[in-house]
């Protein structure tokens, strides 16, 4: 399985060999059930549940079945920021013990996922902006989450790009900064993930698509796909974008509806943004990758569509937005822009928990923020799916609590998926 | 990027309009309380086609009834509500 354990060692012994002796990181697997559990999506949550399944609790009859390719979802479509500085504390303990995966997380899996804390900066426009944000550094203080409230001359030595001008289009007033927060590389925790959950023998089964759910009466005892029936103890839905098409085959609606969030990126440049810049109060997020490219996002289409193509308006806005607070930007070419289907539930936020079908769980419901959680968010389902109880970072997630008004509502929205 | 054929306005651009919700998710004053939640927090959200009610809110201000396919973004029938 996979070409041994990568190191320095292994690495030079390539460079005498031309590297050539690499060999694939996960093999091609094959459906060979029964399972004890079927995770159904091979995004990074799914493949990160498949490990902890087989890494935290000894569950080794384990598969990932991927409609596509690894890395061709919404894990090679997002913009890499990973932070956990929420407003609710529910999101702030579930994304806190995902940020501390993170930081791990490159040894654990012995794969460079090149995660880089170099500081998830939120900029505050006007005083009641900075209140806002000093209200919430507060809290995550309070949580024993860091954040420091900086003031317009530390943003302005942070970035010396940003337009700093008092008749700036988006004047900047200051700042808070998560500095454990930063970015990491989106197909590498995918591969990562696959690799090391395949080192512990779960089956990922890619270009194999879910048509249907095994019943028997009240309870899901595997899946059907177009590469035959497959038979399994526990069955996860995983397929963020997809849920409500997934979870349909099995008769059920969800409180999520599937719009279109878009992304874009520059060509590459020498370093000239080393943080990650955001402003919710524009809703327009960038950072620059390592390979030198701006990558940058903002609002999503507003409504429903699982077409993985957007309006060009949306990109327009984000991209007006962000060239106005750094104008540098204007003097680069934009060499691509892409979409992903985003589960946008009914709260804002995420969905981990059973289902009224016995046998069957879902963890869905991401909207636009799913992949700073791929590593608490597959231990947690990983938790849920071996012993059947949620996690108690999990328990506030579950399906339950749209009917019981127990919401976690960051944005305060309401029921609006179009309005986040 | 949809062209939106108005019934009272004629073809405009999608930036016109707004999604409102799926037309089988209305909530109506009189609904007993498992049917309100129903239509509040239940989607079937189908990777196909669904009629959804729209409003041309930077046009005429009319409420629509938009029958469109959520994959192709093919628009079926536009009326008015």
């Amino acid at each position: 399985m996979g070409a041994g354990r990568y190191s320095a060692l292994s690495l030079l012994r390539g460079a005498l060999g031309g590297h050539r002796h690499w060999g694939r990181a996960w093999r091609a697997g094959e459906p060979r059930g029964p399972y004890d559990v079927i995770v159904i999506g091979g995004g990074g949550h799914g493949l990160a549940t498949a490990y902890y399944l087989a890494k935290d609790h000894g569950i080794r009859r384990v598969a990932v079945i991927e409609k596509g390719w690894i890395g061709g979802g919404n894990t090679g479509r997002n913009t890499t920021i990973v932070r956990s500085n929420y407003r609710q504390p529910q999101l702030q303990r579930l994304l806190e013990y995902s940020l501390k995966l993170w930081h791990g997380l490159s040894d654990e899996l012995n794969y460079n996922v090149m995660f880089s804390p170099r500081g998830a900066l939120f900029l505050g426009h006007s005083d009641a902006d900075m209140a806002r944000l000093a209200e919430r550094g507060d809290a995550l203080i309070a949580m024993g989450i860091d954040a420091d409230l900086i003031d317009r001359d530390a943003v302005a030595r942070l970035v010396p790009l940003f337009d700093m001008g008092r008749d700036a289009r988006w004047p900047i007033e200051g700042g808070l900064i998560q500095r454990r927060g930063g970015t990491a590389r989106h197909d590498a925790v995918a591969w990562g993930f696959a690799r090391a959950a395949d080192n512990l023998g779960v089956d990922i089964i890619e270009n194999c698509e879910v048509t249907g759910f095994l019943r028997e009466g009240n309870r899901v005892t595997g899946v059907r796909t177009t590469r035959g029936d497959i038979a399994a103890g526990r069955t996860g839905i995983c397929v963020a974008g997809n849920s409500g098409h997934v979870a349909g085959l099995a008769g059920l609606k969800l409180p999520i509806e599937s719009h279109t969030l878009q992304a874009w990126v520059t060509e590459p440049v020498k370093p000239m943004i080393d943080t990650v810049v955001m402003s919710q109060t524009l809703h327009c997020y960038f950072s620059q990758s390592d390979k030198g490219g701006i990558v940058g996002g903002g609002d999503p289409d507003f409504f429903p569509s699982y077409a993985q193509r957007g309006a060009p308006i949306r990109l327009e806005d984000s991209i007006a937005q962000a060239i106005s607070l750094v104008p540098a930007l204007s003097r680069l070419r934009m060499v691509r822009s892409w979409a992903g289907v985003t589960d946008m539930s009914f709260d804002g936020s995420p969905i981990i928990g059973e289902t009224p079908l016995d046998g069957l769980y879902l963890n869905g419901g991401w909207c636009y923020g799913g992949f700073k959680a791929t590593p608490g968010s597959g231990r947690l389902y990983a938790h849920l799916l071996a012993t059947g109880q949620s996690h108690p970072i999990a328990a506030p997630f579950d399906l339950a609590r749209f009917a019981q008004g127990r919401t976690i509502d960051e944005a305060g929205a309401g029921p609006m998926p179009q309005n986040r | 990027m949809l062209l939106i054929p108005c019934p009272h306005c004629g073809p405009r651009i999608q930036e016109e309009f707004a999604y409102e919700r799926s037309a089988d998710s209305v909530v109506r004053l009189d609904d007993a309380p498992d049917v309100a939640m129903t239509a509040l927090f239940s989607r079937a959200n189908l990777r196909g086609e669904e009629a959804e009610i729209w409003v041309h809110a930077q046009g005429c201000g009319q409420w629509l009834r938009l029958t469109r396919d959520r994959m192709s973004h093919a628009i079926r029938s536009v009326e008015p509500l």
